[in-house]
């Protein structure tokens, strides 16, 4: 399967993610450079994590203009998959692919740990290869994962299934001390209405081997594998 | 404008002597002007040419089979680690500028080191940092201003690391009063690269250009390198316009735009960073190593801001910039490569053959000056050095008079002092597992990182940074040989071997013979260490006037040493892994109390003389756990180190995934309780092993030489430590108190 890993000046878990799909999953990888409006023919996106344009004006709210953004738009109502890693994430809300938007960490500190992040469902071309309630150790990295949004998208976003990851503790409790960023929710990540786009805090790659010290986010990658041709799941 | 006329004031207020301006007068064969005064008071400051330290700083071994380029030769030496992969690494401190502007000034500290690597054509893999505060405990003096600073200096380096994506994977954090208004910065940074492809910073070829990138000049950290070379006082508040601005983003680019640029080996002549002294210090430096001359016209330097005088442009420090000598004829590699990454590129000079730095201005010569003698004949000094005259009485330890303090609650309170304290509150601030190769996270004895060397291959690397400055305040020469043991012996705990070492040399103003002394004997303590492990020095940085009006800080020379781990399945934790292996203390027994953190926390003393140190003895130690780590028979390694015996098993409990207990017996002959379980004797570590294997290995362990004794189990859910002897003891902690005494105390004295 053929896969695309957009890169912005400033991304930095751009070759992370290119490693774990190439070396790891034996994937067809390639780099797409922000200046380009071509995907290669990708089947599924990947905007990894970093600090796109500095983080200057708002995370994510300038990678949004980049040329290669109306692909990635176009690639997504196509149904393709596509997959926004933490700073991935926050560019994702900001175009508008997915809905709500990330501030500031509430302790106001940026966090690097690996934290326990519950699986909500497997219902999804990305969770497919998980159990539900399952307990993951993914790390974590960011100054600004805090998920915001208004109560009714809340809501929505719960009933239609789009909630795939929460934060919790490693007994699967969404309790307060659990939640690393202040997220509303617990939110880690969520998907459009649509299911072929995700967006999340946590770093799947880097809990991709062993030697690491976690390989359960290895499952994200081979959820996609799993599904791929998968017709997009219609919203009940 | 004009410039002001020269006069012996302005002369001093370039931290310029007299006879450093007769020699001035000498090279030039005649009066300087004003910016050239600027161009020779940076190039000749401390910070830039070493003039007081460098005769020390030859007593160095810099070479080795594995040394690919020297110290001192280049922006950073380069280490081979087969393969056809070497790395580059050093140590930067950024001290002063931390000291008035915390964030910045660590920011740009991190800025700088990974500049100077990259000039080096490696990509940077991972950075480490050291850092010194006053004490931040609310009941201590200037404790809210400590905070302020470590406060500040932790975002900085998160700033600009995370932002980079270069994972800050270790370090050390210690508080002492003597770091009070003057905190250490030191920051530390490996990258790795092809041995091919190793970048020079000459500039050679008559008529070749000479290209600036990166970010514009502005008026930022003028004569920023003058600054780190006089004493802090009340009014370096007043430096503040010396302290750079950093951004990460840009740097990120101009990383990129570089090495990608370096794949391009027949369009490049040389590469220089723009640190200290920036555009002085760059053109003057690739013109010496060139045997050349150089010719800039500052007109064509990108600005930042409008009516910028010859003088502040020569000697701004605005960070991520670069010099690069390109081969005529290939302009449009370069040209395009900076397109691409939107980042400023601009033709300002060529390279000559008549060896002078000619400096214009729209087409005017402003300055002109013999390239080599301005960047390599800096006067030299040697400086008067005297024992200081108190240090025999603060190496008087008499423990007679001294009674013991009671073990159950003494544990406690040094496992939450700052000093002690799980350094969770400040490593989560950094991201240290970007670039996936982080295999031991911060919070054991070393980072270990695999670094890829090809497509899925890697190398396995430790690294650590060291230096107990009590104990090289108590006795230099011992204080510094010990701050190379114990780095050495952190890497070996985790199966490495050494390869290389950087350090960074803090101390205060050196005009002050009794700090010279300090000076002095620590260089020579850290030669004989690195002598005696046989590795080199790859280079570093020197940083003297750490001084604020309440005397100088505790001689620091911090070191750095990286080591290489043959196989992955080598790589061993620090801490308790499994309930029911044996617990083994290897190395000699010992009872020494001076210069311990026990005497400095719990009696308030700081004396005594530190521990001794038999180099023979600790090797023995490194390459016994080594090998048996090798044959697949030692579970976890921790050195013992500030606290002593006990203080190392309760950090193997509370730093274990699942805080294991232990119970102990300690059969050991002591004169003292306190001595025993607090003494920071040398050359110790505490192992496990299979059960079945533990008397087998004690025997082995016996035969090399090194003394070994079992001493317990892995299990349960409190640390049980039984002593022996005419008054038999016992104590108990759970761990899960022990933990919260550490885990939370950073948190509590930052709250």
């Amino acid at each position: 399967m053929r896969w695309a890993v957009i890169q912005f000046p400033g991304s930095n878990c751009d070759q992370d993610v290119f490693h774990v799909l190439k070396n790891v999953l034996a994937q067809e990888v390639d780099y797409i450079w922000h200046k380009n409006s071509s995907l290669n023919g990708a089947e599924a996106i990947v905007v990894p994590g970093g600090f796109s344009y500095g983080d200057y004006l708002r995370c994510g709210a300038i990678a949004r203009f980049s040329p290669i953004m109306s692909a990635v738009k176009e690639a997504a109502t196509a149904g393709k998959t596509v997959l926004g890693i933490c700073n991935g994430f926050q560019i994702l809300c900001e175009a508008g692919l997915l809905p709500g938007v990330l501030v500031r960490n509430t302790s106001l500190h940026f966090r690097c740990e690996t934290v326990p992040v519950r699986v909500e469902h497997p219902a999804s071309r990305f969770t497919s290869e998980y159990l539900t309630g399952q307990v993951l150790r993914l790390p974590i990295a960011h100054g600004e994962g805090h998920y915001v949004a208004d109560e009714a998208t809340l809501d929505s976003l719960f009933l239609h299934k789009q909630v795939l990851f929460t934060y919790s503790d490693l007994q699967g409790r969404n309790t307060q001390g659990a939640n690393p960023n202040g997220s509303q929710r617990h939110i880690a990540g969520i998907t459009n209405r649509a299911g072929n786009v995700l967006g999340l805090m946590p770093h799947p790659e880097r809990a991709s081997e062993k030697i690491l010290g976690s390989t359960d986010g290895l499952g994200l990658f081979t959820s996609i594998l799993a599904n791929v041709g998968t017709p997009v799941a219609q919203a009940a | 404008m004009l410039d002001p006329v020269i006069t012996p004031e302005l002369i001093a207020k370039h931290g310029l002597t007299t006879e450093e301006y007769q020699r001035i007068k000498d090279i030039l064969k005649r009066e300087p002007n004003f910016t050239e005064l600027g161009i020779f008071s940076v190039m000749w400051s401390e910070h830039c040419s070493y003039k007081n330290s460098r005769l020390e700083l030859r007593k160095f071994p810099t070479t080795g089979p594995r040394v690919l380029v020297k110290a001192g030769e280049e922006n950073a030496g380069v280490i081979d680690i087969g393969d056809g992969w070497g790395i580059a690494f050093k140590m930067e401190s950024h001290n002063h500028p931390s000291a008035v502007e915390p964030f910045q000034g660590a920011a740009t500290g991190v800025g700088g080191i990974l500049r100077d690597i990259f000039t080096m054509g490696a990509r940077p893999v991972f950075l480490m940092n050291s850092l010194r505060f006053g004490d931040i405990r609310p009941d201590k003096l200037n404790a809210a201003t400590n905070r302020r600073l470590l406060s500040g200096v932790v975002s900085g380096i998160a700033h600009y690391g995370n932002c980079i994506g270069v994972p800050t994977v270790g370090g050390e954090i210690y508080f002492d009063a003597s770091y009070d208004g003057n905190p250490l910065v030191n920051v530390f940074c490996l990258g790795t690269l092809k041995t091919s492809e190793i970048q020079r910073g000459a500039a050679t070829g008559a008529g070749n250009p000479v290209f600036y990138i990166g970010a514009r000049t502005g008026r930022d950290g003028l004569a920023g390198a003058a600054f780190a070379s006089r004493d802090l006082t009340e009014d370096s508040k007043a430096d503040r316009p010396a302290v750079q601005v950093g951004d990460p983003f840009i740097e990120k680019l101009l990383l990129e735009a570089c090495l990608e640029l370096f794949q391009h080996p027949e369009a490049i002549v040389g590469v220089q960073d723009m640190g200290a002294a920036g555009l002085t210090c760059s053109t003057c430096e690739t013109a010496s190593r060139g045997n050349s001359g150089i010719e800039i016209d500052l007109a064509l330097v990108p600005q930042r801001e409008p009516g910028m005088t010859p003088y502040e442009t020569m000697l701004s420090e605005s960070q991520e910039r670069m010099l690069v000598i390109v081969k005529a004829g290939h302009e449009a590699t370069i040209t395009k490569i900076f397109e691409k990454w939107d980042l400023p590129c601009a033709l300002i000079g060529r390279v000559t053959e008549d060896g002078f730095m000619r400096v214009k201005n729209h087409g005017v010569t402003v300055a002109e000056i013999p390239a080599k003698q301005l960047a390599d004949e800096a006067p030299l000094y040697k400086r008067e050095a005297k024992r200081p005259a108190d240090l025999d009485a603060r190496q008087n330890l008499d423990l007679s008079s001294l009674s013991e303090a009671n073990p159950q609650d003494t544990l406690g309170k040094l496992l939450s002092t700052p000093d002690l304290a799980s350094k969770r509150w400040v490593y989560r601030q950094y991201d240290h597992m970007v670039r996936v190769g982080t295999v031991t996270a911060p919070g054991s004895d070393a980072a270990v990182v695999r670094v890829p060397t090809g497509e899925n291959s890697w190398k396995y690397l430790a690294a650590s940074v060291d230096c107990n400055a009590h104990y090289v305040a108590l006795e230099p020469k011992l204080g510094a040989l010990i701050a190379v043991a114990e780095c050495a012996r952190n890497l070996a705990m985790t199966g490495a071997e050494p390869l290389a070492l950087t350090d960074n040399l803090n101390f205060g103003n050196p005009h002050n013979p009794e700090n010279f002394y300090m000076l002095q004997q620590a260089v020579d303590g850290l030669a004989e260490g690195c002598r005696a492990f046989d590795i080199p020095v790859t280079g570093g940085n020197v940083s003297l006037y750490n001084q604020s009006p309440a005397g100088p800080i505790d001689p620091t020379p911090t070191v750095g040493i990286v080591g290489i781990i043959r196989d992955a399945k080598h790589i061993t934790p620090s801490h308790f892994q499994n309930p029911g292996d044996a617990i083994i203390l290897v190395g000699q027994p010992g009872e020494e109390l001076g210069g311990s953190l026990y005497l400095r926390e719990i009696h308030g003393l700081e004396r005594g003389k530190p521990p001794e140190l038999d180099m023979e003895r600790e090797k023995k130690l490194h390459e016994a756990v080594r090998a048996f780590i090798r044959l697949g028979e030692i579970r976890s390694a921790h050195d013992l180190a500030e606290g002593g015996l006990l203080v190392a098993l309760a950090e193997c409990s509370v730093g274990s995934a699942r805080k294991l207990g232990a119970t102990i017996k300690l059969d050991l002959p002591h004169s003292r309780l306190d001595a025993l379980l607090f003494g920071e004797s040398q050359s110790r570590a505490i192992i496990t092993t299979r059960p079945e294997n533990a008397s087998a290995l004690v025997s082995l362990l016996e035969l090399r030489g090194v003394p070994a004794h079992r001493i317990g189990t892995v299990g349960g859910n409190e640390l049980k430590v039984q002593v022996g002897g005419s008054s038999p003891r016992e104590f108990t902690w759970e761990v899960a108190l022990l933990h919260q005494a550490w885990d939370g105390a950073l948190d509590a004295y930052l709250a």
